[in-house]
């Protein structure tokens, strides 16, 4: 069945699609904050922020990355990765209590926000292992 | 006639099954494995690491800046507390002779196929084998940023406590690449090994020079 009013319906296209202005992106998030998180954020049984800084250091350099920026203060460290692609991280490490390091990545890809969650189990692996420490699920 | 409707209802639904399967199919992505470890990560990082006995941390890492000034480097960021160095440096990507050669085998190229056109279907009279303008559009490197990383850490004792007086020193290099038409035509990361050896080369002399300034 065709669509007796097609000037109506280029005109709702436009509205809808129109108007959505490229400013929007700057406070966009595609999903909720709490299920980023769930896959962003690992704590680690520790109390050393910077032995965990220097381990994510290092885990970032085996991935291939070139650091862009390290912070001990704030538990800073942001990386990029060229591949064919642009890969860019940030990394930070703060404490969690008086026992454990809270260790959140975010990543993108390009242009876009990296919302698989697998590359962020690969990156705790690859941490778990320089860190000799387990990765435990925050909830 | 008995184009019977259950018939037409089967074909409608095999189109609209199959239209989901495409759909579905379409939106399958690749597996991300760009922060999985690849199979040459153990390799690279032997290429990319040194230990280096009798210096402290600080005073290695001010050698790496010397070295890194040597080549030519800016250094954009530094956290000491962490071992971290961060530089960069702009060049030019031409390389010499590939540009002219380029356009000469493109334009050699476009000559070739206007005489065999010319050949089969007779001249068309537009003699522009040799057009400035075929030569211009060949697409060629122009710029690239180098950024390196230099990250140290004290190495470890038997015991595995950390050492003062001998460290573990990792670099890794990339670069993005620009084309003349301004588009990224190249983002990757060192491998050659021979660039790593030359940097550590170097760097064995500035820490030579380093200690002796001590």
């Amino acid at each position: 069945m065709r669509s007796r009013y097609p000037w109506l319906v280029t005109l709702i296209a436009t509205v809808l699609f129109g108007c959505a202005l490229s400013t929007d992106q700057v406070m966009q998030a595609d999903q909720s904050a709490v299920q980023l998180r769930s896959y962003q954020e690992r704590a680690f049984d520790t109390s050393d922020k910077e032995q965990t800084l220097r381990s994510v250091i290092a885990t970032l350099q085996d991935l291939h990355f070139v650091l862009d920026k390290a912070d001990l203060d704030l538990g800073i460290v942001s990386a990029t990765k060229l591949s064919g692609y642009q890969l860019r991280v940030t990394v930070t490490v703060r404490p969690r209590g008086s026992t454990q390091m809270l260790v959140r990545i975010n990543a993108q890809r390009g242009e876009v926000a990296v919302e698989d969650p697998k590359p962020y189990q690969d990156f705790f692996t690859a941490l778990e292992k320089a860190m000799f420490l387990t990765a435990h699920e925050v909830d | 006639m008995t184009v019977p409707m259950a018939a037409l209802g089967r074909l409608k639904r095999l189109a609209l099954t199959s239209m989901c399967c495409l759909l579905l199919a379409g939106c399958a992505t690749v597996a991300d494995n760009s922060m999985q470890p690849s199979a040459d990560s153990l390799q690279l990082r032997q290429l990319q690491t040194r230990k280096i006995e009798g210096i402290d941390e600080t005073t290695l890492l001010a050698a790496c800046v010397g070295v890194l000034q040597d080549l030519g480097f800016n250094i954009d960021e530094s956290e000491a507390r962490l071992g971290v160095i961060v530089a960069s440096k702009k060049r030019s990507a031409v390389e010499p002779g590939h540009v002219a050669s380029d356009a000469l085998a493109d334009a050699m190229l476009d000559a070739a196929f206007e005489a065999l056109f010319d050949a089969l279907f007779g001249d068309d009279g537009d003699d522009d084998d040799w057009d400035e303008d075929e030569v211009e559009d060949v697409v060629y490197d122009v710029t690239q940023e180098i950024r390196a990383s230099v990250v140290t850490r004290p190495a470890l004792d038997s015991s595995g406590q950390p050492r003062a007086d001998a460290q573990v020193i990792r670099i890794t290099i990339q670069r993005l690449v620009w084309n003349s038409e301004g588009e990224v035509s190249h983002s990757e990361s060192i491998q050659d090994p021979e660039t790593y050896q030359k940097f550590f080369d170097r760097l064995s002399k500035s820490i030579f020079l380093e200690l002796q300034a001590n």
